[in-house]
């Protein structure tokens, strides 16, 4: 890819799915806000599940991809940084929507269980989720070379993954021998038209995530690109400014005999 | 593998000897953690002694913090870290060397703790349903397990900060969340046994074992890769 002919890091596909995924989310904008009636048992605060499901699902889904690509990098015969990147790419966006989630399952915590945080299984494992991930990214924003980087940051973001599963088993364990859940939610009945506007969010964010995802490691190419160049572009400027200074050298003895 | 463990370790634990860090610093440390948690916690109101084990529990991770920075801070200087790469030890001998001199640090200070919440915060064991034994045995397995597993943790991610610029903030945010379930594990198995119900804290050690050898087995394979870079 040349320089000059770089105008984005988009292409024609990518181009087809935002246009997707934006149609898919105006659908769950428009159903959640609007259309969606209240719930009988949670009122308005149902809204918050159109943002709160498909964020959760992001969430679990960016990790996996995130240990997958970082296996991929470890194993040599599959060994690229551009798995490296789209690892980073996929933390950095589920981290967002971990943070998302996190937020909008505690609004609606407080509306409809009347407290923002509850020891859970599943939240804490979550919670700990999301501050396992923000090291990884710490870890990946240290400068260091690409493929010392990539090495460290991939070993860190499957020992993470490794240590979810033994999370969630501890919190479990904890919460369930010492004191019954606090807080339960009526199984109501779902809507048909809901869990058809669930399952859009579900689509449409997830094509938001492969189109965020598609830019994202592009972006780190980019990036990894210009400091190589940067790079070369330097040793260029030493080696020219080396020559200049050997020619001087050569010229002056002549001058001063 | 073995050989090359020992004589690291050996060489960790020579060094902590003669230098006295472990025993000057991080120890008083420890106290001081135990203390503060008085001051934080009104000692009037029974707060420390019902929660004796989680406390116990965080000022050991504290220490694992220490004793970690410390173990990798001794292969930075001079380039040790180059000159143990050109040893020809084994990766993984030299892994679990620095896994066993961190351990035995921990469980010191873990005797020093215990002695500490024992007289700061007039922690009995309620040895009614039990047998002394048995609630003793449930102590000493589970402290041992659960620092194999926040050792192996902790030199895992030690290697694997060592050598960048700002190791000392990125350690506890890498390793914390990480050893979480060996703060609620271990925290749970003591409070059952101090409790005199010693049969229920198994199932927790049972969990602390699984991540003990999980982390002694990702490190084990990582650590080679890990100290050739870099």
């Amino acid at each position: 890819m040349s320089a000059s002919g770089l105008r984005g890091t988009g292409t024609g596909a990518s181009r087809v799915l935002g246009g997707l995924a934006a149609a898919g989310l105006l659908w769950v904008v428009v159903f959640g806000l609007v259309l969606s009636p209240p719930d009988a048992v949670q009122g308005e605060y149902v809204r918050y599940l159109y943002l709160h499901v498909p964020a959760a699902w992001l969430a679990y889904l960016s990790f996996g991809i995130t240990a997958l690509a970082s296996g991929l990098y470890l194993w040599r015969r599959t060994r690229s940084l551009g798995w490296d990147r789209l690892a980073g790419a996929s933390a950095e966006i589920g981290v967002f929507f971990t943070g998302l989630c996190l937020l909008t399952g505690s609004l609606w915590g407080k509306k409809t269980w009347g407290t923002y945080w509850a020891w859970d299984a599943r939240l804490t494992t979550t919670a700990l989720l999301f501050l396992l991930f923000l090291g990884y990214l710490a870890l990946r924003r240290i400068p260091a070379l690409p493929e010392v980087r990539a090495k460290r940051a991939a070993i860190a973001g499957l020992v993470a993954f490794i240590d979810v599963p033994i999370v969630h088993k501890s919190v479990e364990w904890w919460r369930t021998l010492h004191q019954p859940a606090t807080v339960k939610v009526e199984d109501a009945e779902i809507d048909g038209l809901m869990l058809f506007s669930l399952f859009v969010g579900v689509v449409a964010f997830t094509l938001l995530f492969a189109w965020l995802l598609l830019h994202r490691t592009r972006v780190a190419w980019l990036e990894d690109e210009v400091e190589a160049r940067g790079l070369d572009l330097a040793i260029a400027e030493r080696l020219a400014e080396g020559r200049a200074v050997d020619a001087a050298a050569t010229e002056g003895p002549e001058v001063r005999a | 593998m073995f050989r090359d463990a020992l004589l690291v370790a050996g060489k960790d634990l020579r060094i902590e000897l003669r230098s006295r860090v472990t025993t000057n610093q991080v120890a008083p440390f420890a106290v001081l953690v135990l203390v503060l948690f008085a001051f934080a916690l009104d000692p009037d109101r029974g707060v420390l002694g019902r929660a004796t084990a989680g406390l116990f529990w965080v000022a050991v991770l504290l220490c694992t913090l220490l004793a970690v920075q410390r173990t990798f801070a001794l292969e930075t200087a001079d380039g040790t870290r180059d000159a143990l790469r050109l040893s020809g030890l084994d990766p993984a001998g030299v892994f679990l060397g620095k896994l066993g001199a961190v351990v035995a640090q921990l469980l010191a200070l873990e005797v020093v703790l215990g002695v500490g919440v024992a007289v700061l915060y007039d922690t009995s064991v309620d040895t009614d349903g039990a047998s002394p034994v048995a609630v003793v045995a449930a102590l000493v397995v589970t402290a041992l397990v659960a620092t194999l597993g926040l050792g192996a943790a902790g030199t895992l991610y030690g290697v694997l900060a060592a050598g960048l610029r700002v190791r000392e903030t990125l350690l506890p945010l890498l390793l914390l969340p990480v050893t979480a379930p060996v703060l609620i594990g271990a925290t749970r198995a003591f409070e059952s046994a101090l409790d005199g119900v010693p049969s229920e804290s198994w199932p927790w050690t049972g969990l602390l074992a699984v991540f003990a050898l999980v982390y002694t087995a990702v490190g084990l394979a990582a650590f080679g890769p890990l100290l050739e870079e870099s």
